[in-house]
């Protein structure tokens, strides 16, 4: 059973063991300073398909099997999968996941989606539905760019605070049964919707950076923490500029954050390289470096106790094109060790 | 949230970097400068073949439209957008760039409802605005021309 500690924010009684998780990215990804920490790195941008829709699916599909074999599951025993990305409608998801006969529950958070899939599965499972269950995500730099941006070839030029979409995917395998060793998710708090009134495209972290910020404050009043009391406290992809805005509003809120906090988007690439800009962005970045890094650090013990809150901008072209501010969210998952 | 919208404005424009304009316009006047030097010597050299003025113009726009489709075609304009801007933009290199990336995109989704519908996604308000821009000056000069 999970407790209410606060408005949407909760603690389990008995602890969500996460038995496997696999990060698989493109090769730019596999390039940056975290490469070492993914299982697979692909060279090829198309995933062996034809089109880029069909790459970022053939790329979930990889990470969601990679995921099952290392927690040593079979399909059949999988109780649902949680999954999501940012291509129209979903489909890298129900496309790419449609041969694995799993039970399929879409989501769509943006790039909050492995939060929002982790906070939901470890729920379904702490519930008695099920005694295992998957969260899933992913993004391709290519799909993200159609969907959102220019064609890939238009000669534009990127702003300073663009930030770059991840081929990335990530998936995690949570059981009721408590396993030795593996990490474990705790609590969670649920976002809410946040807008500031960011209304640049190409300024994502901007827009996100105060969800997130509003998440970890509810959840440090609700639970009486603060940063330091975290190994990391993780954001997913507002970037470099983000996140210095995100520590900017939390130390307005009275939580200094500045040595704890580590943000995905910040550490995927080396920005002076890999002319990123701002960072990475995209549901795969924050996917992947959970299940290739951090997860990996609290099974190693070289971190005890972790915040995890992916970001996501909930924007659609149209509705920047009407002008509209970009709403953000952040949902949080507390991970520990299982020490 | 305890910040407002207004005092975060601030404290976006203060954590913002901005464009580097002492490296980007220069880049971009120089790359700019240099497709329409290339233009000129390409209209020189069609003088030259035997073309009378107004053929070699439109064997000159044709050249480096061809060229700048090319190019995007190799995926070597965006390189080079990236470094000029407005360079590459402004040019009728730009507009074909513009256009072709667009049917390079589309073609997934087919020829009719891919890249027939979708290749003036970027050029289309260019071709619709300048039209009626040019009907609107249209009007202006035939008004200004009327006693003459």
């Amino acid at each position: 059973m999970a407790n209410s500690i606060g408005q949407g924010i909760f603690q389990f009684t008995k602890p969500i063991s996460i038995i496997g998780a696999a990060a698989i990215t493109g090769e730019k990804e596999g390039e940056g300073p975290m490469s070492a920490y993914f299982d697979r790195i692909c060279k090829d941008s198309y995933f062996g398909q034809t089109t880029w829709e069909q790459a970022e699916g053939a790329l979930q599909q990889e990470t969601v099997s990679l995921a099952l074999e290392k927690a040593g599951l079979q399909p059949e025993q999988i109780d649902g999968i949680l999954a999501g990305d940012l291509v129209n409608q979903c489909t890298s998801s129900s496309y790419g996941l449609r041969g694995l006969n799993l039970p399929f529950l879409g989501i769509y958070g943006a790039c909050s989606t492995m939060s929002e899939g982790l906070l939901l599965a470890s729920i379904l499972t702490d519930s008695g539905a099920g005694s295992h269950f998957v969260a899933a995500t992913s993004s391709h730099f290519s799909t993200a760019e159609r969907q959102f941006r220019f064609p890939l070839s238009y000669g534009a030029q990127r702003t300073p605070t663009a930030q770059w979409t991840c081929t990335a995917s990530g998936a995690a395998v949570l059981s009721a049964m408590p396993q030795a060793g593996a990490p474990r998710v705790t609590g969670g708090c649920i976002g809410f919707i946040r807008d500031l009134g960011v209304t640049d495209a190409n300024h994502m972290g901007a827009a996100m950076a105060p969800a997130a910020a509003d998440t970890y404050a509810r959840w440090f009043q609700a639970t009486g923490t603060k940063p330091n009391d975290y190994d990391a406290i993780v954001t997913g992809d507002l970037g470099i500029i983000g996140s210095e805005l995100f520590c900017d509003l939390l130390m307005k809120q009275g939580y200094d954050a500045v040595n704890v906090h580590q943000d995905c988007g910040a550490k995927m690439f080396d920005p002076e390289t890999q002319d990123t800009h701002a960072g990475g962005s995209g549901c795969g970045c924050a996917g992947s470096l959970l299940c290739g890094y951090f997860l990996k650090q609290l099974q190693h013990g070289t971190m005890r106790r972790i915040l995890f809150a992916a970001t996501g901008a909930l924007l659609s072209p149209m509705l920047v094109q009407q002008g509209e501010s970009i709403p953000s969210i952040s949902h949080l998952v507390e991970l520990q060790a299982d020490m | 949230m305890r910040v407002s919208k207004e005092l975060y404005q601030q404290m976006q424009e203060q954590t913002a970097p901005k464009t580097k304009s002492y490296y980007t316009i220069p880049v971009a006047f120089l790359v700019g400068g240099l497709i329409c030097t290339l233009g000129e010597l390409l209209l020189h050299f069609y003088r030259f073949l035997g073309s009378d003025k107004t053929a070699a113009a439109a064997f000159t726009s044709i050249t480096l439209v061809g060229l700048s489709a090319l190019l995007t075609g190799l995926g070597w304009y965006e390189k080079l957008a990236k470094h000029a801007g407005a360079g590459t933009l402004v040019p009728i290199t730009g507009f074909a760039n513009a256009v072709s990336c667009c049917a390079v995109e589309s073609k997934s989704e087919g020829w009719i409802l891919g890249v027939g519908a979708k290749i003036f996604t970027i050029a289309g308000p260019v071709i619709v605005y300048g039209t009626a821009a040019s009907f609107v000056y249209g009007i202006i000069y035939y008004l200004f021309t009327l006693g003459q």
